[in-house]
């Protein structure tokens, strides 16, 4: 299982202030149904607005990234630049 | 080609070409916004907003249309009236609602500048008198420019519909905090407990503009057909087509931007202002439209980045292992929501290997112009006052800040104070730079000072398409979509090159308009030459498979019995055959006779763009008498994972080096009691020039990033985040004062000075 990680209170406001949970998903195409069904809304705003790292890689717009046995996700807002 | 980035035999990547824009440039013949022209243009003005706040009672422009010479007079009723809805199209968080009022005031105006009405008329005087000739009645009201005096209570308050989103219990009043975000690791409370020293201090930055020297400018032209052409300056052809159709509620495939050159943009041109007002008002006149910003009006009506002030407070041991990190930010957004405070916190400790942090961060909304993407948007803010802080924790314990830094600097492994475990990153990399270049040990007189800083940026990637198409003499034509505002032109062609084995001046790099390419995302967040280059790449990859299927067939061996090397098909080995080696050239030439012309394409959505580092060492002299600050020596040290022309890296160092510079030093925005705007030119606001600096020093170090085939990583945000605490940890270090409010202008330093001596 990966263990997704909340360090910001817009996504534990989903989750009913829960930090730390764990995640059968592969794909963040995967972990963002698994997110949905289980925080409803999560789900949807991890995939319109947020960034995730992956074992400290950051993935931004891309529900294809696999996501590894023991991976460590966090959800983070998304990020732009100037 | 290593796949990780870590290569040692690149011919073309690390070398230093004569940019393939320069000639142009420097002899004038670059077409920029304002240098475009159509046959029968019509010169389009805009009114703007002379009151900070006020509610449009009325707006009457049918004295403008009896002035002879106008031709079309717009107001927001050109505009669909389009309900909040957030996306994320450009740059960051964007309500389309937000966007088109700030396009066009409806309802009421929210800054002093805020665009009103335009008119395009056959010349500049009848556009002017057009827009004299518009009668507008407001109902003046209350208005608020300070961040904190816009969260008191009792301020006036800009959107009636606004409620501070992430508070609980939801609020049932509006405010004019539009977010509270926190972010927390571990236990800071606890940490702070067990910390022997603690500094806390509370700091402010101003609202800077971004400076660019080309006013925002564009020619649209409406066609009887509804197809829409617009020729502008921008950081993102794609981004003004995708703004503008849904801004005027049309479709993107009515909307073909031709991207022109781009005299700085820094963040401040990933937006739109002009262009679709000047659609409206092409549609409306059935001519082209030209608009031009005057300076005045890039001051008043276009975005600076946010001011705010940071809240820190840090724990440390006595042997300097720091403990605890916490911070709270508050910035202003300007008119509208969306201030960059969440980078803002999330790159505030990202430089420190800290387990207990929490910061909390407001966006707050001002009557002020709405803020706009400012190099490592967020970032110079928390970070002036993070490494501030670490300064005076550093004289706290009586160590050197360096060595302080390199105690606690993050490195691969780390877990990052926003959450992710760092990989290959090259903070400690820059430290040591610092440590080994002769100005950390320059002997320093009276009244002068040595202060360090360090800044970090995440740098991203995302979508990018690239096409090479290989001409029949052997020379190659890079197309990409990204308007080249840091040297991404010559990068993509040396990439190109090394690819496919050719001297880079046999390839021809240029930036397509939004029919001839494919989809690409704006130019900003330092992604160009990681993510765009990846493209490149990739379409060079595939000109070499096509290239070696031509030798192929030529010879009529099996493709995988060819190597492609130095720019040559060449048999893999004795048993494939004897052949001469042909070249891209020879290849190219009979390209028509072997299946066509050769071209290579490339979309992606580019992912792993790695995390950017710098520190940066300034000497000053503290001039008592004035209070005039002169900087003496400064040293810019940043990875840049691979640099691929180390010429235009050091160029992005030493420019975001001297807007640091300005931001830490001089620039700010004054209002008058009524909240109009008091200095907005170059004379009254002012930024660094070259006189008032010496050579910015720069050591690239290059620790690979494993993402990019060559290991590029982002350099163009990064080095405008240490220069605000650098130069204040200097001034402290040359006169005893910790300046904590920017700008730290002559007037601040002289007032400061008065106190201690006061003091004493």
């Amino acid at each position: 299982m990966a263990r997704v990680v909340l360090t910001n209170s817009a996504c534990r406001a989903y989750t009913g202030g829960v930090a730390e949970f764990e995640t059968p998903a592969r794909s963040i195409r995967a972990l963002v149904r698994d997110l949905e069904s289980r925080f409803p809304g999560l789900g949807h705003q991890v995939e319109e607005s947020m960034a995730l790292a992956i074992d400290g890689v950051m993935y931004q717009d891309d529900l294809t990234a696999e996501i590894a046995e023991n991976a460590e996700v966090y959800l983070l807002p998304r990020i732009g630049g100037g | 080609m290593a796949p990780d980035g870590t290569h040692t035999d690149l011919k073309v990547v690390g070398t230093r070409p004569v940019r393939p824009d320069g000639v142009d440039k420097v002899t004038g013949r670059a077409q920029f916004g304002a240098d475009f022209q159509l046959p029968g243009q019509l010169v389009g003005k805009v009114l703007r907003s002379p009151h900070a706040h006020a509610r449009i009672l009325s707006i009457d422009t049918s004295g403008a249309m009896a002035v002879p010479g106008v031709k079309a007079v717009t107001t927001a009723e050109d505009l669909p009236d389009i309900p909040s809805e957030e996306a994320f199209v450009g740059e960051g968080p964007m309500n389309f609602r937000d966007m088109s009022r700030n396009t066009l005031a409806r309802d009421k105006v929210l800054y002093d500048g805020h665009a009103v009405a335009a008119v395009a008329a056959t010349s500049a005087a009848a556009a002017d008198a057009g827009l004299a000739a518009i009668k507008v009645e407001y109902e003046v009201l209350p208005h608020v420019i300070d961040v904190e005096d816009a969260m008191a209570s009792g301020a006036p308050v800009l959107h009636d519909d606004m409620f501070t989103s992430g508070m609980k219990p939801k609020p049932t009043a509006p405010s004019n905090v539009a977010k509270r975000l926190a972010f927390q690791l571990g236990d800071p409370d606890a940490a702070f407990a067990n910390a022997d020293v603690v500094i806390e201090r509370k700091y402010s930055t101003a609202p800077v503009h971004q400076g660019y020297i080309e006013p925002h400018a564009c020619v649209a032209q409406y066609a009887a057909d509804g197809q829409i052409q617009i020729y502008c300056s921008s950081q993102g052809q794609f981004m003004v087509r995708a703004y503008c159709a849904k801004l005027l509620g049309v479709d993107i495939s009515e909307i073909r931007v031709t991207p022109l050159e781009i005299g700085g943009g820094f963040g401040g041109k990933t937006l739109v202002y002009l262009e679709p007002v000047a659609v409206i008002l092409s549609r409306k006149s059935g001519r082209p439209v030209k608009m031009v910003m005057s300076r005045e009006e890039v001051f008043r009506g276009s975005g600076p980045t946010s001011g705010g002030t940071v809240w820190v407070r840090i724990g440390a041991k006595r042997d300097g292992t720091i403990v605890a990190g916490d911070a709270v930010l508050k910035f202003q957004a300007g008119a509208f929501a969306g201030s960059p405070v969440g980078p803002g916190c999330m790159t505030a400790f990202a430089m420190y290997d800290l387990q207990d942090v929490r910061i909390i961060g407001y966006d707050v909304v001002t009557n002020r112009p709405k803020v706009a993407a400012y190099r490592a948007p967020g970032a110079p803010i928390s970070t002036f006052g993070v490494e501030s802080a670490v300064d005076e924790l550093a004289r706290e314990l009586g160590m050197d800040p360096v060595e302080l830094r390199l105690r606690n600097a993050a490195k691969k492994g780390t877990k990052a104070a926003y959450g992710p475990t760092f990989g290959d990153i090259g903070y400690v990399e820059t430290l040591e730079a610092v440590k080994e270049h002769p100005n950390y040990k320059a002997e320093l007189g009276p009244n002068q000072g040595r202060g360090v800083a360090s800044g970090f940026w995440f740098n991203i990637g995302g979508e990018s398409s690239a096409t090479v198409n290989i001409n029949e003499d052997g020379t190659a034509v890079v197309a990409t979509g990204n308007p080249d505002i840091g040297g991404s032109r010559a990068s993509m062609a040396m990439m190109a090159a090394e690819v496919l084995g050719i001297d880079v001046e046999r390839v021809r790099p240029i930036v397509a308009d939004t029919s001839s390419v494919g989809y690409c995302f704006l130019t900003g967040g330092s992604r160009v030459t990681f993510a765009t280059g990846m493209a490149v790449v990739e379409a060079s990859k595939a000109v070499v498979e096509e290239m070696k299927a031509r030798a192929a067939k030529t010879w009529d061996i099996p493709v995988d019995a060819i190597e492609w090397r130095d720019g040559h098909a060449e048999p893999a080995g004795s048993n494939a055959g004897q052949f001469e080696p042909l070249s891209l050239a020879d290849l190219a030439a009979k390209s028509g006779r072997t299946g066509g012309p050769i071209t290579g394409k490339s979309s992606i959505n580019a992912q792993g763009a790695g995390p950017g580092f710098g520190t940066h060492l300034v000497d000053v002299e503290v001039d008592r008498e004035t209070g005039h600050v002169k900087v003496l020596r400064y040293l810019a040290t940043q990875d840049a994972g691979r640099a691929i022309h180390p010429s235009y890296v050091e160029g992005q160092i030493q420019g975001g080096a001297v807007q640091g510079i300005g931001w830490a030093l001089n620039e700010e925005y004054i209002y008058d009691k009524d909240g109009r705007l008091e200095n907005p030119g170059f004379l009254d606001y002012r930024v660094p020039v070259a006189s008032d600096l010496p050579m910015i020093d720069t050591v690239v170090v290059e620790v690979p990033n494993p993402a990019h085939p060559f290991g590029a990583r982002g350099v163009g945000e990064v080095p405008i985040v240490p220069p605000m605490a650098a130069m204040a940890n200097a001034i402290q270090d040359a006169i005893g004062i910790r300046m904590t409010d920017l700008p730290m202008s002559p007037p601040k330093v002289r007032r400061a000075l008065d106190e201690q001596q006061a003091a004493e």
